[in-house]
């Protein structure tokens, strides 16, 4: 990640807990503030917000990993949601999250390297007939299969090497 | 200090502070009461493990000695069918999630699981429960200690220990339900989060979860 874009987010984070009277009480409104501003939860934006609230640090991130509202990771250009409710779990819509994981090579509520893609899991979306479903960039895709999981992703111009390639470029 | 008061537990007649919390007045007097998740120093007990059910006499239902507040008079009985049938069920949904492998423990023999055991003749082995077997990695990262989150009960001994007698707070726990555990700041490795390795965590910690590296060779 570039450093301007995290000096950026911080001075943002400096900026929301600026408004706020700092006590630990208030570290949930702040979060969210946090979140509502960057889209998610930076990590030194936590430690920031720990350090300012005078409680350690890794209360804040207990708070961040306890609540489902709070995400870690940044949003990517195209949000993946796969269903996990009771109907989609039953069809195996673990299977697809397991697919998705796989191609993308990132786990559930984590973004691509290159903030393209992000994999998040909810309950249901209300359309269990569909079931399993998938919900990409808003839209719905019923009755997934592994095969149709190449066919969403090659649709949002992914490329199959993409993902393997990233983390030979890291490492 | 207040005057002592006098109270029954299992038909002995104790002394203890009025005020003071039942766990530790029983304790004190030797009678046990099974527990892991008690600090003696803590106001505001997490009661979390549910182990240290007691019955009082006058009420209704078993309550947890470690937030009870000694009262003059008081009849307290330890066991009783009930309190049994409580505390037993504890003990298996904490051993269902638990990695026991005793013949492979650092603190096979002395761990607090074993005392519990063998106090309540309650079995290791839990037969009607699905075993959740988390598989988490394990953290050697201090040098001093290890980490085994596996053999951990969630207690949070080591993070108050950490944060009251270390006076650092790096532990804490994270996540919810199934996943939660014990972990540093972005579940970084121990060393790199800012451990002065006083090792305060691992004599607080009542199971295998941490141990001293010295009692995992020998």
């Amino acid at each position: 990640m570039p450093d301007v874009e995290n000096h950026d987010e911080l001075r943002q984070v400096t900026e929301i807990l600026q408004r706020h009277s700092l006590e630990p009480g208030n570290l949930i409104p702040i979060l969210q503030e946090v979140q509502e501003e960057l889209q998610y939860l930076p990590r030194e934006g936590m430690r920031l917000v720990g350090r300012s609230l005078g409680i350690p640090e890794v209360d804040v991130y207990s708070v961040a990993t306890f609540y489902n509202q709070f995400r870690l990771n940044p949003p990517g250009r195209n949000q993946i949601k796969v269903c996990l409710g009771t109907a989609c779990h039953m069809m195996g819509g673990y299977i697809i999250l397991d697919c998705f994981e796989r191609r993308l090579n990132v786990h559930e509520g984590e973004t691509t390297p290159d903030r393209e893609f992000s994999l998040e899991r909810v309950a249901c979306v209300g359309c269990c007939t569909l079931a399993p479903v998938t919900v990409v960039n808003e839209k719905t895709e019923g009755k997934v299969t592994p095969t149709r999981v190449d066919g969403i992703l090659a649709g949002l111009g992914f490329k199959k090497d993409q993902a393997a390639g990233k983390v030979e470029a890291e490492v | 200090m207040a005057a002592k008061v006098k109270i029954t537990i299992d038909g002995r007649e104790i002394e203890a502070s009025p005020g003071d919390r039942l766990l530790w007045a029983a304790l004190d007097s030797g009678i046990y009461i099974p527990h892991l998740c008690g600090i003696r120093e803590e106001n505001h007990p997490p009661a979390s493990c549910r182990l240290c059910f007691v019955e009082i006499a006058g009420m209704p239902n078993p309550v947890t000695s470690c937030t009870q507040p000694v009262t003059a008079g008081m009849v307290v009985y330890t066991r009783s069918s009930q309190v049994d049938r409580l505390v037993r069920r504890g003990f298996q949904l904490l051993l269902s999630a638990y990695h026991l492998r005793c013949g492979e423990c650092p603190k096979n023999h002395t761990c607090e699981i074993r005392r519990i055991a063998k106090e309540r003749g309650l079995k290791l082995r839990v037969k009607d429960l699905r075993p959740l077997d988390r598989d988490l990695p394990v953290d050697a990262s201090a040098g001093d200690f290890v980490y085994d989150p596996n053999r951990c009960v969630l207690c949070g001994q080591c993070a108050w220990a950490c944060r009251h007698r270390a006076g650092v707070g790096i532990l804490g726990f994270v996540r919810r339900g199934m996943e939660r555990r014990i972990a540093t700041f972005g579940e970084a490795p121990i060393l790199a989060s800012g451990c002065t390795r006083c090792g305060e965590c691992v004599k607080a910690c009542p199971a295998g979860g941490l141990t001293f590296q010295k009692e995992a060779s020998g």
